[in-house]
């Protein structure tokens, strides 16, 4: 083993037995280290990958959406709109869409009640979402009953629940036939919800919708990349809120990191002292405090990381559930595929490791650059 | 066996872990998730356009078509309860099951 090594392991054994002389307040120091590395790594982790799986989820969605706001509100759509879409060069297909909210007073919850063009889903029947079947504790084959726009019940029988995979779109559908839509909120029969606009070329869509809101200008089309920017936008605000709340934390940590590193005892001090009058050189005493620095800061980063990463995507972040959740009842399950960004990691390594390492640093070489004789006296 | 030996055996049992990590974090990013192709199919056949995270009320379901005329929606991405809607959990008798609670929910969505 070359020389400079085998020194450097032993100021690393002298380092490491220097932490553990003080392990209460190290132990301490590091819990905490890491619990503020954890919600860090937890977050970038989670925002990133919902962002990531809101893109890939929903790439396939409408290239366009119309809707229609009547005295200021959205209102339904005449399907005379569609016919009229349908004519327009570069449209590929126009797709009325029948869908509401259904409030479940009974259980407090909201399902998202669509009709279904499904010829396989006969007049009576239901197919609903793994969430929705979870809250009304149903199963295939069982009844559910919805309180109609007239106050009768109707009653339908599940044909199928989906898939658990999909309850991250799914989770609070009720995808009923079209005349039991009807029957229960009552709407116009030449009118939908909105209609749905796919094009040859996506790049036609913004003039395209220039077009309908000319033509119709109480229209209001919604294009594609702005459904995906709004995800973008929820997360970033949303883990831009957590990061806020965090920040309090995290100032408290680093008051606490600071006092720590920074503040050396006179017992340690002393020891500098000692090291100096024994033979020990300034840079020795500096490799010290940054191996010292090192030691904490490498295993706080390190496993803050990994134990991040394990409650993101190993455990589906419950830590993060109350915020999402919010007042719902109906929550989907699902389990994010996992993104790491180097970049953001790399941010975070220079946050959280850089800043402790150099506060260790400086008192250090204060006090080896002292006097041993003053050092040991103070 | 030296302290350091010990110390430096966790680290790289850690920095392991950390490698290992980002590796399967990449891979998983190339492959196509069964959840994910599961979800696009729905997407694709029913034209949705929102993921299902916020049900709390009928104006949070589908942030990306929000109008301008509700509370929530001053914006598409504007928080109606904001911030007590985010930090504050709810009360649990709106959440809890109607069968021990039968009085009807006083706030409609």
């Amino acid at each position: 083993m070359p020389g400079t090594l085998r020194r450097t392991r032993s100021i690393l054994d002298f380092a490491l037995a220097s932490l553990l002389r003080r392990k209460g307040r190290n132990a301490a120091l590091l819990g905490v280290y890491t619990l503020v590395v954890f919600v860090a790594a937890s977050l970038v982790f989670f925002t990133q990958a919902v962002k990531r799986e809101a893109h890939q989820v929903l790439a396939d969605a409408p290239g366009l959406v119309v809707q229609r706001t009547l005295a200021g509100r959205q209102d339904l759509v005449p399907l005379a709109w569609a016919d009229w879409v349908r004519g327009l060069r570069g449209v590929r297909s126009v797709r009325p869409r029948w869908w509401g909210y259904y409030y479940d007073g009974a259980f407090g919850a909201n399902f998202t009640v669509q009709a279904s063009e499904d010829a396989a889903l006969p007049a009576g029947s239901a197919r609903i979402g793994a969430g929705a079947a979870r809250i009304l504790r149903v199963k295939e084959g069982d009844l559910i009953t919805l309180r109609g726009h007239d106050n009768l019940p109707l009653l339908l029988t599940v044909q199928g629940i989906l898939s658990s995979d999909s309850e991250l779109v799914a989770s609070d559908l009720l995808l009923l036939p079209r005349e039991d839509f009807q029957t229960l909120f009552g709407l116009p029969p030449d009118q939908a919800t909105d209609l749905a606009v796919d094009v040859a070329n996506p790049r036609e869509l913004p003039t395209l919708a220039a077009k309908i809101a000319e033509r119709y200008p109480e229209a209001r089309p919604i294009l594609h990349s702005e459904i995906l920017r709004t995800y973008d936008a929820i997360f970033d605000w949303r883990g831009g809120l957590l990061v806020a709340v965090l920040m309090i934390a995290v100032l408290c940590f680093a008051i606490f990191a600071w006092d720590r590193a920074a503040g050396l005892s006179a017992e340690e001090r002393r020891e500098i002292g000692i090291l100096k009058s024994i033979g020990w050189e300034t840079s020795d005493v500096l490799l010290l405090k940054l191996l010292e620095g090192l030691a904490v800061s490498l295993t706080a980063f390190l496993s803050g990381c990994v134990l991040a990463y394990g409650h993101v995507f190993l455990f589906s972040a419950p830590l993060f559930e109350g915020a999402l959740k919010g007042w719902s009842v109906l929550y989907p399950r699902y389990r994010l595929v996992p993104v790491v960004d180097g970049y953001q990691l790399s941010l975070l390594f220079l946050l959280a490791v850089v800043p402790y390492t150099a506060a260790t640093l400086i008192p250090g070489w204060r006090a080896a650059t002292v006097d041993p004789d003053a050092a040991m006296r103070s | 066996m030296r302290r350091s030996d010990l110390f430096l055996g966790l680290l790289a049992l850690q920095l392991g872990l950390f490698l290992a990590m980002l590796v399967y974090a990449r891979r998983a990013g190339r492959g196509v998730d069964p959840g994910v192709a599961e979800c696009r199919r729905w997407v694709a056949e029913l034209r949705l356009t929102d993921l299902c995270l916020f049900t709390e009320a009928r104006y949070t379901r589908n942030p990306a078509l929000a109008d301008l005329h509700t509370p929530f929606q001053d914006h598409p991405t504007a928080l109606e309860h904001f911030p007590s809607g985010t930090l504050v959990a709810p009360p649990p008798h709106l959440t809890s099951p109607h069968a021990w609670h039968p009085a009807p929910n006083p706030k409609h969505p």
